[in-house]
């Protein structure tokens, strides 16, 4: 093909954008609508990860100390935890802490039910905060910690909590989610697909007879192709785009209003420069190739004879 | 030029179109094709341009046995003939411009060039003023004027033309019959099928007359020789 021939089907692909007024606006609609959804569904998926993610991290191990242990012996415990190599940090929790912590926990009425239980009349031990790197480990790391309890002689170490049936329950609802919004991203790609190959096929089946009357003219299958595929990437790419930037728009208002509110809750939505380049990129490509591949797929139908 | 061998043609739902059409058309010259619808013309036309392939027999157009093409091939033959329909088959979203232009880029032709012939073949068709307008803004007879623009562009060895002025009044019948009298004059072959009964009984041509799918008469400088 000589060069003038491609910056040709360039220019007739350009073009053809043009020319066919209502049908471009049509299917790029249709491409910015489905991305719209999907992305939509996307950006909800990208948040439950991140929300599954903060979760994890608060996943937490409690260690009880008997009452009474001393500094020292506590120091100790302390530094063997800190050895285990799964463990993240480790927290020191006093016994007034841990009151404050639960007075502020019970409310209004159970506040005055814990008068007179301060200072020396304190009930609560002292206690650890374990922190561990991989959520999943929680389990495994807490036998660990139970485990420098029996080669203890004094036994200082009364209890330890993790929440055992908590945690697994949470990992099973973020796993779940995880891979509902998978599949629900798979599924809306695919209704994308089939929305716009049916939008772009009935552009082209208007536009029959010019193919057949490009043939007529000596116009090989190649020749014809060409300026479709280009009009299709124009019109993925325009429609995809499109949708990117409403999306991210409206989604920067949504993170921007409700920071305020939500914020409270330890609860954070991903920021815009966080998911821009994944969300903005799989749309931009997607419906590019869509396009690519509507328009190829349909013309080749009316290419034969 | 072009040459028919006991030519059969049936079509998937058992219609014959033609049985056993045997003719020899040569360089330059002008025939027309007459007959009742449904004879046939279609048909014979439409082989010449390798739109149908016969059933049985042999066709070769410009030296080309076109019966034997490959569909690949098709492009390239179609190429050195030019079409003209009665329903002008112009791209309906290009300028007249660019509608002949197409039939200049599909050989790969350098851009300056197309501009160049195009504008030419435009003057010759006296529609060099409208060349940016779309077929929708031409009136019948300036959108023949622009198919037979695009069928003579790349000065093919014969021009096929279906009832080229089947859809137009008598006074821009005539003006399409000089465009292709000079045409022909210039060299170029001229097969058209017609029902211009007056067309063929002034301008005195070879007619070929074909009925039920065979050719009932074959005459030089023949008359129309049907009353309608």
């Amino acid at each position: 093909m000589r060069f003038s021939t491609v910056s040709r089907h360039i220019r007739e692909g350009f073009k053809n954008v043009a020319r066919n007024g209502w049908m471009t606006f049509a299917s790029m609609s249709s491409i910015a609508v489905s991305l719209f959804i999907l992305g939509i569904f996307m950006l909800l998926a990208l948040n439950v990860n991140k929300l599954a993610d903060q979760l994890d991290n608060q996943v937490q191990i409690t260690v009880y100390m008997q009452v009474d242990t001393a500094k020292a012996k506590e120091d100790e415990i302390e530094r063997s935890i800190k050895r285990i190599p799964e463990v993240k940090s480790v927290t020191f929790v006093s016994k007034d802490e841990g009151l404050t912590r639960f007075r502020d926990s019970m409310g209004e009425e159970g506040k005055a039910a814990l008068d007179g239980y301060e200072k020396e009349n304190n009930p609560l031990p002292d206690a650890f905060e374990v922190e561990v790197f991989d959520p999943q480990k929680v389990g495994f790391v807490a036998k660990q910690i139970e485990a420098i309890n029996t080669t203890d002689p004094s036994k200082s170490i009364s209890k330890v909590k993790y929440g055992k049936e908590t945690i697994d329950k949470l990992f099973s609802i973020t796993n779940a989610v995880r891979n509902i919004g998978l599949f629900i991203v798979l599924g809306l790609a695919v209704m994308a697909m089939f929305l716009i190959s049916t939008t772009i096929k009935m552009t082209i089946i208007a536009r029959r007879r010019e193919i057949s009357i490009m043939k007529l003219v000596g116009a090989t299958n190649n020749f014809i192709r060409w300026p479709f595929f280009i009009e299709g990437a124009i019109i993925g790419f325009g429609g995809s785009f499109l949708s990117t930037l409403v999306l991210l728009y409206g989604y920067s208002q949504l993170v921007q209003s409700t920071s305020a509110t939500v914020g409270l809750y330890m609860i954070r939505f991903s920021t815009v420069s966080e998911v821009r380049t994944l969300v903005g990129g799989t749309i931009v490509i997607l419906g590019t190739l869509l396009g690519v591949w509507g328009s190829t797929i349909s013309v080749r139908k009316y290419l034969k004879v | 030029m072009i040459e028919m061998q006991d030519i059969w043609k049936t079509y998937a739902d058992g219609t014959t179109a033609l049985q056993g059409v045997n003719v020899v058309i040569d360089r330059n010259e002008f025939v027309y094709i007459v007959g009742p619808s449904g004879a046939g013309k279609s048909t014979f036309m439409k082989l010449i341009y390798r739109e149908e392939v016969p059933t049985k027999g042999q066709i070769s157009v410009n030296g080309f046995n076109i019966g034997k093409l490959k569909h690949r091939k098709i492009p390239y033959v179609r190429r050195n003939i030019g079409v003209i329909f009665q329903d002008y088959k112009l791209l309906p979203k290009m300028s007249a411009f660019e509608n002949v232009a197409f039939a200049m880029e599909v050989i790969e032709t350098p851009r300056r060039m197309i501009r160049r012939r195009t504008m030419e073949v435009l003057e010759l068709v006296g529609l060099k003023h409208k060349a940016s307008s779309l077929p929708a803004q031409l009136s019948g007879g300036e959108q023949q004027r622009v198919a037979i623009a695009r069928a003579i562009v790349n000065n093919p060895a014969v021009i096929v033309a279906d009832e080229p002025t089947g859809n137009l009044d008598p006074e821009t019948s005539w003006g399409i019959m000089n465009l292709l009298e000079e045409i022909n004059f210039r060299g170029t072959t001229i097969v058209m099928a017609t029902h211009n009964k007056e067309i063929v009984n002034t301008l005195r041509k070879r007619v070929i007359a074909i009925e039920r799918g065979s050719i009932v008469r074959d005459q030089l400088k023949g008359d129309y020789g049907y009353e309608i």
